[in-house]
This record gives structure tokens, C-alpha cells and sequence, in this order.
């Protein structure tokens, strides 16, 4: 039944995707984009993943989707594209997909309680040790504990990513309207000596 | 029952090279951004079906859980969840370049830039 | 977009239970899911909002550029701060136990750094919408 929801879901994620693909407007596009993403959170939805689910319905369908919106008010929404399908890219494509589906063949079956994932010793430790009064850390939601507590380090690198990509925008398009004539003038001179 | 998930998995797979053929094949900037949205969505799903138990439940260990309850692992979740925010960060920057490149050349489109920088 | 009565009366209503629910989440991530990263998220989403339906310079107005420059360093701080602050008592960087008796210390620990993750990501994701929305109108 569960993977019935699972075919499903993936079914309309893979129908946004060719369309998104397929779209000459990018306007069209990105809006599928999101709904592809708002997909994707279903389906972490049914795979138990709530805390993900969560994340993307907020970060992939809503703030990506505004910020690349915000983009496109500003470079135009139409697609000079004329085909679509281009042979090499095609062929390495497949080549890819071929290699991925026969490393599928090896993987473990989903969704089973004995694979070697659920039984290693690190995730029974986090399960069993980690929550209720007398546990390591005490709070019920299992994933919380380990993303700020056991793996703090990591979080403490993502936010400082975070923060660069904040700083990386801001030396990117901060100021630009001020400094436009220089640019112009800069971008002339560097053809120039290009040429 | 094997080819099932295994078919799952695929459709999965069809995804991620769809996002793929985008990043390559588009000429259009943006369409390339879209298609590493695509691609990095379909490896947090293949990521997170590793953690899914079948009959499991959401790993949120309260007392009040009857003690036979089977939970999906959270470790993956935890990957992705920073995963997911790190994505949007490098998807602005992307989207900032996109601006600062159609300040410069006057074109989102990956030949016109090239016929520009010749 | 200032005629729009429908929009912005719904607007009104919509903006305090986003940004309500955006502090829900921020410390109900221990109970269910959320935490720091999805409040942050929908707090900016509240003023994004905002901006949307009033404007993007009434919006500047009640949340200026510097001061989110200021919250997202603040946000980082606070999380290396909490760290610094186990080390200087004399347990290992981002140990918890530092900080107060027991489990105590652990929910101490991670409200304090899901804060820290709130700032960061409420505010970043706000400048990162102002410098976008910014470029495309005032051509």
C-alpha cells in the first residue's frame, strides 16, 4: 500500500519534471518546480520523514521558488531553445542511467527492519539511549537531538554557509545599482583588451 | 514484491537524469539552476528510503508510545535536513550570478554569451 | 499593489498567525518537527508577505537591511557562543552538560542553538529576498 503512495507521488513528480524540461516559459517552469517540490515533501511525508517533509515543503517550495521568481522579474521569462533534445547529452544521459540502475540491483530491500542500516549500533543508540527522562538528551523528537546536540558540529557548519551565501549574495547584487555606470565602463575596457 | 521497490527506485533514477539532461543540454541558465533542483531533490529521496522502515513510524520517541512501535531511522533525515537549506544557499548564489552575468552580456542564454565572449 | 482591499485585509489577518506559528515551530522542534531551519523559513516567509502585498519599502521600514546583517551574524554567534561558553567550563566544545545539571543542560543547549539557527536563517533568507526583489523593480 505504502509503495503504491510511493509510485504514485514519484508518477506526478516525474510528469512536473518533463514539463518543467518541456517549457519554453520559465515562469511556467518554475512554478512547476515548486510543485515538484511540494511533491517531494509528500512523499518524505509517507517515507516517515516529517522534519524533512517540513523543511522542503518550506525551503524547496516556498523560498527557492520566490527567489528564482524574483530572478526571472529581472532577466525575462522566455526561452530561446528551439530543440529540446540533443543527441550527446542524450547518450551520456543513458550511459549514467545504465550504470544506476545495475548499482540498484545491489541495494538492500526497502523498507526492511533487519537491513544493516536499522540494525547498526549507532541508529539503536540514538533510538533507544537518547530519548525519555533517564536518556542522553531527553527531548522525544529523536532528530532534533541529533541535529543539535550529537551532530552540532555539522549544524554549526551549515549555518555558517548559510551565512556566507548571505554574504556571497550581498557582494554580488548589494550596491550594484549605485556602482551601474562604473560597471558598464569596467565590463567595456575588459572586452577591449579581450579583443 | 522485489520489483516493486526496485521499480520505485527506477522512476527515482528517471528523475534524477531528467535533472541531469537539464543541467547539461539547456542552453538557458535558469532551466540549469532548475534542473540541480531536480537532481538534489531526487538524491534526498533516494537517500531517505534508506531510512524508511516498512509499518514504522516518525521518530518522535514519546512515553506515551506503546512500546512495540518500530521507528524509520533518523539519520538520514538529519543529513538531509541540512542538505535541503545548504541547497537553497547555493541556489541563490546561483540566481544572484544569473543576474550579475545578464548585467554583463545582456543574455540568460549559454551560446549568445558565448558568441559575445568571442 | 495598493488597491487590492481584499489582499491586504487577508494580509492583516495572515502575517501575526505566520509569524506566531514561525515561533511555534521554533520551540516546539524538541516535542514534534520543527526546529530552527523551518521557523527561520517562515518567519521570513511572514515578511516576505509583507512585502508582497504592501511593498517591498514599508517593508524595509519595519525590518531595515542593517539590522538583519546584524541577526544573521548574531545567529551565528549565539551558536559558537554556546559552545565556547561549555569549553570555558570546562567540557568539550558544544557539550551541553556544561551548561546545567544533567538533561537539563542538553534542552538548555539546543534551545539555544535552534535560536541561533532561527536568527541566522529568518534574517538571511530575508536579505537574500530584499537584494532579489530590489534588483528587479528599480530598474
Amino acid at each position: 500500500m505504502v509503495s503504491l503512495a510511493i509510485s504514485f507521488l514519484l508518477g506526478l513528480m516525474l510528469l512536473s519534471v518533463f514539463a518543467v524540461i518541456a517549457m519554453r516559459n520559465l515562469f511556467a517552469a518554475i512554478i512547476l518546480l515548486g510543485i515538484y517540490s511540494l511533491l517531494a515533501a509528500a512523499l518524505f511525508m509517507t517515507l516517515d520523514a516529517v522534519d524533512v517533509a517540513f523543511t522542503e515543503a518550506a525551503v524547496g517550495a516556498g523560498i527557492s521558488t520566490i527567489l528564482i521568481l524574483a530572478t526571472l522579474l529581472h532577466v525575462g521569462h522566455d526561452t530561446k531553445a528551439k530543440k529540446i533534445i540533443k543527441p550527446a547529452p542524450l547518450l551520456l544521459v543513458l550511459a549514467v542511467g545504465a550504470l544506476l540502475v545495475y548499482g540498484t540491483l545491489d541495494l538492500p530491500e526497502f523498507g526492511n527492519a533487519q537491513n544493516r542500516v536499522h540494525q547498526s549500533e549507532i541508529t539503536r543508540h540514538y533510538l533507544e539511549k537518547s530519548p525519555g527522562k533517564n536518556g542522553e538528551i531527553g527531548i522525544p523528537n529523536v532528530v532534533t537531538s541529533i541535529l543539535a546536540s550529537y551532530r552540532g558540529y555539522d549544524t554549526l557548519g551549515e549555518v555558517t554557509v548559510v551565512f556566507c551565501a548571505a554574504i556571497g549574495v550581498m557582494s554580488l547584487l548589494g550596491g550594484l545599482r549605485k556602482k551601474k555606470k562604473q560597471t558598464t565602463v569596467s565590463n567595456d575596457s575588459t572586452t577591449d583588451s579581450a579583443s | 514484491m522485489k520489483i516493486l521497490y526496485l521499480f520505485n527506485y527506477w522512476i527515482v533514477i528517471v528523475i534524477m537524469l531528467a535533472g541531469l539532461y537539464a543541467v547539461i543540454a539547456s542552453s538557458n541558465l535558469v532551466k540549469k539552476i532548475a534542473g540541480l533542483s531536480i537532481f538534489q531533490a531526487s538524491v534526498f529521496i533516494l537517500y531517505i528510503s534508506s531510512g524508511k522502515i516498512l509499518g514504522g513510524t516518525a521518530p518522535i520517541v514519546d512515553s506515551s508510545v506503546p512500546a512495540d512501535v518500530v521507528f524509520s531511522n533518523p539519520l538520514p533525515h538529519v543529513l538531509i535536513l541540512t542538505a535541503i537549506v545548504v541547497g537553497v544557499a547555493t541556489t541563490a548564489v546561483g540566481a544572484a550570478l544569473i543576474i550579475r552575468i545578464h548585467r554583463a552580456y545582456g543574455s540568460i542564454e549559454e551560446n549568445e554569451i558565448l558568441e559575445y565572449e568571442e | 499593489m495598493k488597491h487590492h482591499l481584499v489582499l491586504r485585509v487577508v494580509a492583516k489577518l495572515l502575517i501575526p498567525s505566520i509569524l506566531l506559528f514561525a515561533l511555534y515551530t521554533q520551540f516546539h522542534g524538541d516535542y514534534g518537527p520543527g526546529g530552527g531551519f523551518q521557523a527561520g523559513v517562515i518567519y521570513a516567509a511572514g515578511f516576505i508577505l509583507h512585502a508582497l502585498v504592501f511593498g517591498l519599502e514599508s517593508t524595509k521600514k519595519i525590518m531595515p537591511l542593517w539590522l538583519l546583517k546584524i541577526l544573521s551574524a548574531l545567529g551565528v554567534m549565539v551558536y559558537a557562543g554556546t559552545g565556547l561558553t561549555s569549553l570555558l567550563l570546562g567540557r568539550p566544545f558544544l557539550d551541553y552538560y556544561a551548561l546545567a545539571e544533567g538533561v537539563h543542560g542538553q534542552e538548555l543547549g539546543i534551545m539555544l542553538v535552534e535560536l541561533g539557527v532561527g536568527f541566522t536563517v529568518s534574517s538571511v533568507m530575508l536579505i537574500l529576498f530584499y537584494l532579489f526583489a530590489d534588483q528587479g523593480t528599480e530598474e
